[in-house]
């Protein structure tokens, strides 16, 4: 039987306990061995701090509203979509997007872990990642959505996706009443981050 | 029995606290070790499945104390060891002892965007039929655990095992993690996602239509 050798030995007891001093001298030592180049990593930080945020998915989300072959694409086979789009890449590879209704509320969580979309969405905030959205979303939403300020009427039921696969989920959150002569820039600056992990409602600030 | 990081449904953690867009760290070192730990997985040392079960066997009083990002970092440093990258040596004298053999292999900037761009899918072709149609009725496994490897990598959580379900989409064949988290194989099965009626799996469900879903592979399930 294979062995799981992983509960016994951890080197990351060897390095510094602060956090700022572990990040540099693992960084110090990778880049003296060759194994890691200053300026990808300045890339990377780049790329997730400036470059691929909630933007890309507002977008998706706009568009979705105003053209219904594209939203009927989207919600049947989101991947070939977004692909078309540009937004295939790390942490996107297999798409799908859930849409809210007036009886259905859609939202996003990982409770093992923090799988989330970052193709549409940058890198998932703090609260995605806490123990406490990540232990209480799947058992109490209503409550979790209400620490968010969103109320739902009392016919609308929820539903939780826990994000336990590679398949990562975006929630097309309702289009917001009297909105209709709004151009697609104008649409998307309504869709805020938090409407398209479900805990939040478009045209909400 | 199940580890740590398996938290769904828990009691006691508090409230959520909404943040800003404009935040996306809340240190410096925060993007710093995102990035180490992204540029490492491309030494090809690694999948995806290896280093979430690194992360989910850091001891659990380091798991609860460690921010985020303290914990991609202990288990970057566990992983680099464990492939031989670095030295346990190393890592405590902060200073690298020799070149790495692995050099050739390292993450250039110009290569980022490319890299990030392609991903990492993890669909794949698989001899396994789905024994399951959308609609279908099913029951989850009973037990959360990796059922080949004691203490090893699953992706099912406590609060759905043994809960009955129904399959609500067919998503392909995927790579199974409870086997390629021990390099195993990939051993791709059909994956599923599963709806759970929320008064099946809490005491005290908020309301009696809400509903939890989650994605499992075909072995997670049985017919009802």
């Amino acid at each position: 039987m294979p062995h799981d050798h992983s509960d016994h030995d951890h080197p990351h007891s060897l390095l510094p306990s602060d956090p700022a001093l572990r990040v540099k001298a693992l960084e110090t030592i990778l880049t003296q061995k060759g194994l890691v180049d200053p300026a990808a990593l300045d890339e990377i930080i780049d790329t997730y701090e400036n470059r691929i945020g909630p933007r890309n998915g507002a977008e998706v989300v706009a568009r979705a509203w105003s053209d219904p072959d594209f939203k009927a694409a989207l919600l049947e086979d989101a991947d070939p979509v977004l692909a078309e789009l540009g937004l295939y890449g790390r942490q996107g590879e297999h798409m799908v997007v859930v849409e809210n209704t007036d009886d259905v509320h859609n939202m996003v969580v990982c409770t093992l872990c923090s799988c989330y979309p970052w193709p549409l969405l940058g890198i998932p905030p703090g609260w995605y990642k806490s123990d406490a959205y990540r232990a209480r979303a799947v058992r109490e939403p209503r409550k979790v959505l209400a620490e968010f300020g969103v109320t739902l009427p009392e016919g609308c039921a929820v539903r939780v996706w826990d994000s336990t696969a590679e398949v990562r989920y975006l929630v097309l959150p309702r289009r917001p009443a009297g909105t209709e002569g709004l151009d697609a820039s104008a649409l998307a600056d309504l869709v805020n981050r938090d409407c398209m992990i479900g805990c939040g409602l478009a045209g909400a600030s | 029995m199940t580890r740590i990081h398996d938290m769904g449904g828990r009691f006691g953690d508090g409230a959520v606290i909404p943040e800003p867009e404009d935040v996306k760290f809340h240190a410096d070192w925060h993007p710093r070790a995102l990035a180490l730990t992204l540029a490492c997985g491309s030494l090809g040392l690694w999948n995806i499945d290896v280093s979430r079960h690194a992360r989910e066997t850091l001891a659990p009083k380091d798991y609860a104390r460690f921010a985020y990002y303290e914990k991609w970092i202990a288990a970057l440093a566990d992983l680099l060891v464990e492939t031989g990258a670095l030295e346990a040596e190393e890592l405590a004298a902060g200073q690298a002892q020799a070149d790495s053999p692995l050099a050739a292999k390292v993450l250039k900037a110009d290569a980022v965007a490319g890299v990030l761009a392609r991903g990492g899918p993890a669909d794949r072709p698989s001899n396994v039929a789905p024994r399951f149609a959308v609609g279908d009725s099913v029951r989850l496994r009973a037990r959360p655990e990796n059922m080949a490897v004691p203490g090893g990598h699953t992706r099912l959580p406590a609060y759905a095992a043994g809960s009955q379900a129904r399959i609500v989409r067919l998503h392909g064949s995927h790579v199974l993690p409870d086997s390629n988290a021990h390099r195993l194989s990939e051993a791709p099965e059909p994956l599923y996602a599963v709806a759970l009626r929320a008064a099946d799996i809490w005491a005290h469900p908020e309301h009696p239509d809400d509903e939890v879903i989650l994605d499992v592979w075909d072995s997670y399930l049985e017919p009802i």
